[in-house]
């Protein structure tokens, strides 16, 4: 039956920022799905408020609006463009739920909207827990297999302590329902803990619903794949087996696919459970994820959840089969079975078979909890990873330690050297489930533990622990042969040992070993992912390595140009470099080359076969790459690497490549090294003039008091080399700075620490520009809304600047270009700088694509990152104006005067994270890097822009109700015309006495409300930290207080997180928060799609 | 923890294909020669099912999943007395097996049945051979102090090939036996054991059925002395242009219309008895994934498939047969081979591939049910 012919256009919706739980892998999906119905010849009209995905692309979509995900909006959305149907399974929780609501009140029946993919009643089935253990239970009675963990639904704290008692007691799980990622779930062993997660659970869950479980912990976990179509067929599509078992989240934990230890019986039982789940909970067409828990004792198999949609894994499944999902998902939600769709990596088979596997993937968390200190690491039922990393080998410790070296963080390899510690005390610490409790586990096996006791400890499955062995076992026959044998160095790389972790245990370089090896002819060889274990040809090139005998590249014709990725999402490091990169991939194919993408992200874009001619899915070490290279240089001409485009990661291997006579093109490893290193970019500001704040590197606590002394606290002290501002902290004085310094274990001789006065009160400001060496791009200048102090990936700012006159802009180009040259970028280049009194100070540049680029490329309709690809390759900027890749005359530092405003905004991960006593994490702004992900609002005027930015982000701002300030004494000044603004647009305002003085002075009515450590008043007056847990409180501006610790602020914010109230911690965030409630007020707020603003765009350009 | 493997591990071993090529590794389970005909399985689950498969009898059998053992050997999954497959190819077998059913090592029960195995070699390098050049005969030998290549090669070029080979009565049983009804006994088959697996009488059973399994050499009176509602013919190994003697038993049935159903090979006896042809496939279907699709409701089921020989029937019509019109039931859709076919007027219809899946998916479990209506509508 082929593709329905009723459905003309199609609403799809994306999943909005990054965030905990909700990543890349929708943008793997979304934009896979657009592509295919666009493909079908129906009109695609997506709505996604985040600029950094492939998805919100123009050319992905007919119609992109970049709005904020919520009902309201969406509504509007449909009202415009009056879509036949909606797809609401390619966006996660956020698009299924602004699905739900927005079928619930009406709006799909009142446009005559057929939502596809999946009906409400089986959204509902399959996440409603109470419902879904129906379905379980039906499905027992129909196979016989598959049960529920027993388990109580609570709607109140006293169902709750009635819940535990019934399961006969602790721990229990508590898991609030409709959230996403498991956000708010968690075990608790005892009242206390019971009362802080369920309560959370309660406020967290749309429907105040939490479910009470028995414990599985330590069972073996599974997931499956499945798909069904409109025929009843289905398949499953991957099986997964978590290596950490039962009791961390799946994100967190390492997992495998296939399956690694089931029997065909076992693995069956699985299969039709699965099957008949999908078939009752009612997928008519599409994907949806499974999860069961299955006891090592006896194999009770217990179902634990499903997610009726595409989800994180299926990503991973697609990545790990070569099988799809995504755009099999929406062909089915068109229309199609699964029989009359080819499979696209043999071409000639259906998709309606199950992938067969010959080899082995490994997805291993990465994590940020360096980012937030104060957070508890330990690794629960809430996910709390940012990212994640995939390998593929032709056995379990290749794909491992592969896996383990791509998450590309100190310590996250293994290592055999040095003495490993106590026995029993490794063993104890194993047993706590934490980033990096692999490696403890290692250290136990190297200090002597028993395959018994670390099963004992950790409950991974006993095959598991002898592959730990085996690996073990292998650095000790390395680390004892007298010579360095041709066998045994296989036998090592076969095990997915390192050159560097094998020159570790031989006390060789790393180089040296690679010599060795190289000399002995040992190299990888690359084999395909082709979902059929080569029962058929693949006519895909998606390849990863493994030393195996047979070889499967190509010879081919073109020149080929490698693309380094940027390996797992972290925070300073996200999906907007894989944009660049999936970028540069499209403009240079176009250009005639063949391009080849290397990554190790499974959730990208990038890593899709089908956006690069080749796919290697391999690490980003200097290794691994380099043997790409070799490989590729073996297949046919090789034009050059590109590093610029991946973040730090590839940016960090660029001298060694070209050390190793790699060709990198694009800006060269010495001009990478004149900005990056403090010294050779103080001259190129030097020769160009360019002032730059005052500043000094130290290498000890004495050499930073002194050149502190000489400029001046505050001082904003950071390591060298880092990404995401990782250890920067704003120093006011001498004791903290002596602290910092004790603290920081990252400083060096060769790495020493910068010391830079601090710039109170400036402006930042960023900005993009390409440079080929003669002409330079202005590519958008990004004013910021939070002042200098703020890491850049945290503050909100607008394009056009809304604050700078031409004069300014004339400066910023005039210092970009200079810079651009002095340092002799070819490509990219990103440029902070900030404007202080009258003085453009230069604060860095980064000779790369920077995270701003998909956000410039949307604000100014000109495709930045492909341009960048060109010039890396030698095409001029007048040659890529003459194509037309770029406007003709001009560019994003001068755009016409009412060209629309784009606003981002910043996503920060607090309620992911809770303390050790669990309470939240502060939630105040900084030097250092810590959100997740962004949203783009963008419209006519500033204040508009700004408030669909704040919605995109946080939930709407509030157009009345009660607002509550407090802030700083050196914000008070700036406080006052906002807040009086919000007063006449009838906010009644709350304040702590010492603001509500200034207010009244300044004739401003406030109501004092008491501060939390003032407690109860003696009439039962609330503090402001009840008020807000009670929710009397619409909007919280909330400056902290100079350089303290936890103070009042703390409180106040940590529960404006946990009860969703958006909290302004800047003054200048307040500004443009009430120009927001102004827009929101006059009510004439619209969307228009992205399409539409370019066309405009183009107008005027031409006009002017 | 067992460090067996290990030691043998050292053991040298080469893999020889007829046509020359040749694979290095290490010995695993027996240590010693072994001759057959190459062929690779992509079940990722059910080693012990596959080994113990009679299908597999003269077979080498290569899995291309690169993790075998890792669930040990059990004393309840086994499809059939002993292991059949005369060699085992594969790339990293477990060191420790991990199921609370594990009675024992997959290597430690590979060498006490004197099955000869390789481990260590590129598998997929040898699967992608054996796909562009088809299945051939392959030795292993594996020991100390091996021949050289020529006189390795010379041996495998001695060995008999699967064409023309007829080996079901080298499997199948030599008595007579009976798999009593589970709960009420509603039938009663004659199953003519060709090379039957474990699981096939089983699911019979599971219907209320009794069934008689009787030797490959049974006659149309044997089969009859039992007084059956329904005959099975099973799947087996060996060529079936070879089964004359199955064909005529077949015939028998037919002409006396008693309801009848075929699995594997019993699927090519049916093509033979109906006048069609039977031909060998270039490299086979071996897996637990394979799509095929019912013609009559156009669903597509997952299903295990183990053959090397099809039966050569036109997809696009219905034939006349000597049994009246016939036509092809299921077709797999990775290739369009023929894996089912039905006559129309009278009840007998039959698969290529393995309904009672051991290993394998359960999709395809209908049509034991469909064999139940046959006879349930014979005796209605």
């Amino acid at each position: 039956m082929p593709k329905r012919t009723d459905i003309q256009s199609v609403l799809v919706i994306g999943s909005g920022p990054i965030v905990i739980g909700q990543a890349a892998e929708f943008d793997y999906s979304g934009t896979q799905a657009c592509r295919v119905l666009k493909a079908e010849g129906l009109r695609v009209i997506l709505v996604n408020s985040n600029p950094a995905t492939i998805m919100t692309d123009p050319e992905i979509a007919d119609a992109t609006y970049v709005e904020p995900i919520t009902p309201e909006f969406v509504e509007k959305i449909i009202a415009k463009e009056q879509p036949d149907a909606l797809l609401p399974t390619l966006g996660g929780q956020t698009a299924l739920n602004t699905a739900i609501s927005l079928h619930e009140n009406g709006v799909l029946d009142k446009y005559g909207v057929e939502l596809i993919g999946a009906n409400v009643e089986a959204i509902h089935k399959g996440e409603d827990r109470d419902l879904f253990k129906e379905v379980v239970e039906e499905v027992r009675k129909k196979i016989g297999h598959g049960e529920s963990a027993r388990s109580y639904i609570c709607h109140s704290m006293d169902d709750v302590l009635k819940g535990v008692e019934e399961l006969g007691g602790y721990p229990v799980v508590v898991r609030p329902s409709f959230t996403m990622g498991g956000a708010g779930s968690g075990f608790a062993h005892d009242e206390e803990e019971l009362r802080r997660i369920a309560g959370q659970g309660l406020t967290l869950s749309p429907t105040t619903e939490v479910l009470l479980e028995e414990s599985i912990l330590g069972w073996k976990e599974y997931e499956l794949e499945l798909m069904r179509d409109k025929h009843d067929n289905v398949v499953v599509v991957c099986s997964i087996e978590n290596f950490d078992p039962m009791g961390v989240h799946t994100g967190d934990s390492i997992t495998v696919a296939p399956a690694m230890t089931l029997t065909d019986r076992e693995y069956q039982v699985l299969r039709d459970v699965g099957i008949a789940i999908i078939r009752e909970v009612g997928v008519d067409t599409g994907g949806c994820n499974i999860q069961f828990a299955v006891n090592p004792e006896d194999g009770r198999v217990i179902v634990i959840e499903m997610n009726p949609r595409v989800s994180r894994s299926s990503a991973l499944a697609s990545k790990a089969t070569g099988f799809p999902i995504a755009k099999i998902a929406a062909k089915l939600a068109v229309g199609y079975t699964l029989d009359e769709i080819p499979n696209d990596i043999t071409q000639e088979t259906p998709a309606s078979f199950e992938p067969t596997l010959d080899y082995v993937v490994v997805k291993a968390p990465r994590f940020a909890f360096e980012k937030f200190p104060s957070a508890d690491s330990t690794l629960t039922t809430t996910m709390k990873s940012v990212g994640e990393a995939m390998a593929i080998g032709r056995n379990f410790t290749e794909a491992f330690q592969k896996a383990l070296r791509s998450l590309e963080k100190k310590g996250s390899q293994f290592t055999f050297t040095g003495e490993p510690g106590d026995k029993d005390e490794l063993l104890r610490e194993a047993v706590r489930p934490t980033d990096g409790r692999i490696n403890a586990v290692m250290q136990a096996i190297r200090a002597g533990a028993t395959p018994e006791e670390v099963f004992e400890a950790t409950k991974i499955d006993p095959w598991f622990v002898d592959q730990l062995f085996l690996i073990k076992e292998t650095a000790d026959e390395l680390a004892e042969a007298p010579e360095l044998t041709p066998d045994l160095l296989a036998e090592a790389k076969r095990h997915g040992f390192s050159d560097q972790q094998i020159g570790e245990i031989r006390g060789l370089r790393e180089d040296v070993v690679r010599e060795v090896r190289h000399a002995l002819g040992i190299r990888p060889v690359y084999k395909t992912v082709d979902t059929c274990a080569a029962e058929f040809a693949a006519k895909t090139p998606y390849f990863y390595s493994s030393y195996d005998e047979e070889t499967e590249v190509a010879p081919r014709e073109k020149p080929a140009v490698i693309i380094l990725g940027s390996g797992p999402n972290r925070i300073g490091q996200g999906i907007e470099f894989d944009y660049s990169c999936v970028h540069a991939s499209f403009a240079l194919r176009d250009a005639g080359y063949e391009t080849v993408m290397v990554n190790c992200n499974p959730e990208t874009v990038s890593t899709d076969y089908d956006t690069s001619d080749r796919l290697y899915f391999e690490p980003l070490t200097l290794e691994d790459v380099l043997e790409i290279v070799h490989a590729e240089q073996q297949a046919g001409p090789v034009a050059g690497v590109i590093v610029q485009l991946g973040g730090q990661t590839p940016l960090g291997l660029s001298q060694a490549l070209k050390d190793n006579g790699v060709p990198v093109v694009g800006t060269s490893p010495e001009a990478i090294h004149a900005a990056e290193d403090r010294g050779a970019f103080g001259r190129v500001l030097k020769e160009a003039g360019l002032p730059a704040p005052k500043h000094g590197t130290a290498t000890t606590f004495a050499e930073a008091k002194a050149i502190a002394d000489e400029i001046g606290y505050p001082v904003l002290v950071r390591p060298s080399y880092v990404l995401g501002g990782r250890g920067m902290e704003i120093v006011y004085d001498e004791n903290r700075l002596e602290a910092y310094i004790a603290e920081s274990t990252e400083i060096s001789p060769s790495r020493p620490v910068l010391v830079d006065r601090f710039l109170d009160d400036a402006i930042e400001i960023d900005v993009d520009a390409l440079y080929d060496g003669e002409e330079l791009y202005l590519g958008g200048v990004m004013e910021h809304i939070e002042e200098a102090g703020i890491h850049s990936g945290d503050s909100a700012c607008a394009l056009p600047p809304i604050t700078l006159g031409g004069f300014d802009i004339k400066r910023l180009r005039a210092s970009t270009e200079a810079i651009a040259k002095g340092v002799g970028v070819r490509g990219l280049i990103n440029i902070q700088f900030a404007l202080a009194g009258d003085i453009l100070y230069v604060l860095e540049a980064n000779p790369r694509a920077s995270r701003t680029v998909p956000f410039t490329s949307k604000a100014t309709a000109v495709p930045l990152a492909k341009a960048a690809a060109r010039v890396s390759l030698g095409t001029t900027i007048a040659e890529l104006r003459a194509e037309g890749l770029l406007p003709a005359t001009g560019d994003g530092g001068e755009l016409p005067l009412d060209a629309p405003i784009s606003v981002k905004e910043a996503v920060m991960p607090w309620s992911r994270f809770r303390d050790i006593h669990g309470r939240g994490v502060d939630t105040v702004l900084g030097p250092e890097m810590r959100s997740t992900g962004e949203v783009m609002g963008i419209d006519s005027v500033f204040g508009t822009a700004y408030a669909k930015s704040q919605a995109g982000a946080y939930g709407p701002l509030p157009t009345k109700g009660r607002a509550f300030i407090s802030v700083a004494n050196r914000d008070k000044r700036s406080m006052i015309f906002p807040a009086r603004e919000l007063v006449a647009h009838g906010f009644e305002l709350l304040a702590t006495s010492g603001t509500a003085e200034v207010l009244k002075r300044n004739g401003i009515k406030a109501t004092v409300v008491r501060k939390q450590f003032e407690g109860t008043g003696p009439n039962g007056e609330k503090t402001i930290v009840q008020l807000i847990h009670d929710g009397e409180v619409d909007l919280i501006v909330n400056t902290p207080y100079g350089t303290g610790g936890r103070l009042d602020g703390y409180e106040i914010r940590t529960a404006a997180v946990a009860r969703s109230v958006p909290c302004l911690t800047t003054v200048q965030a307040l500004a443009a928060a009430v120009q927001g409630i102004d827009a929101l007020n006059r009510g004439d707020v619209g969307v228009r799609s992205l399409q539409e603003h370019a066309e405009h765009l183009t107008a005027a350009r031409e006009d002017q | 923890m067992t460090t067996s493997t290990r030691g043998a591990a050292k053991v040298p071993a080469v893999l020889v294909l007829e046509d020359g090529r040749i694979f290095r590794g290490r010995a695993y389970g027996a240590v010693g020669e072994t001759f057959g005909e190459a062929v690779f399985s992509t079940g990722m689950t059910g080693y012990q099912e596959t080994l113990t498969d009679p299908s597999y009898h003269r077979q080498v059998v290569v899995m291309t999943a690169p993790h075998v053992g890792n669930t040990g050997v059990n004393d309840e999954d086994a499809e059939s007395r002993r292991i059949w497959v005369s060699g085992y190819v594969v790339r990293d077998p477990a060191r420790v097996p991990s199921s609370w059913r594990s009675r024992r090592t997959l290597d430690e029960e590979l060498a006490a049945q004197g099955v000869v195995g390789i481990s260590g070699v590129d598998t997929r390098a040898l699967t992608r051979h054996l796909r562009e050049r088809g299945a051939m005969r392959v030795g292993i030998f594996s020991g100390n102090a091996l021949p050289d290549e020529g006189t390795m090669l010379a041996e495998v070029r001695q060995a008999p090939e699967m064409k023309g080979a007829d080996l079901s009565a080298e499997v199948a049983t030599k008595e007579a036996y009976v798999v009593p009804a589970q709960g009420e006994k509603k039938f009663t088959v004659a199953a003519v054991d060709l090379g039957i697996k474990g699981m096939t009488p089983y699911r019979m059973a599971e219907r209320g059925i009794e069934v008689h399994v009787l030797p490959a050499t049974a006659t149309v009176d044997d089969v009859y002395a039992v007084d059956p509602d329904g005959v099975f013919f099973s799947n087996g190994p060996g060529d079936p242009a070879t089964a004359d003697h199955a064909v005529s038993v077949m015939r028998g049935v037919l002409e006396r219309g008693t309801p009848l159903f075929g699995i594997c090979f019993g699927n090519q006896i049916l093509g033979r008895a109906l006048g069609f042809g039977t031909y060998k496939l270039k490299y086979g279907h071996r897996g637990i994934n394979q799509p095929v699709q019912d013609r009559t409701t156009g669903k597509v089921e997952v299903t295990a498939h183990n053959h090397g020989f099809a039966v050569d029937a036109p997809l696009d019509k219905v034939s006349d047969t000597p049994f009246g019109r016939a036509e092809v039931s299921h077709v797999c859709l990775n290739d369009n081979v023929v894996e089912g076919l039905q006559l129309l007027d009278r009840p007998a219809f039959s698969v290529q591939y393995h309904p009672e899946a051991a290993a394998g998916p359960h999709d395809a479990a209908y049509l034991f049910d469909r064999f139940v209506s046959l006879m349930e509508g014979q005796r209605a």
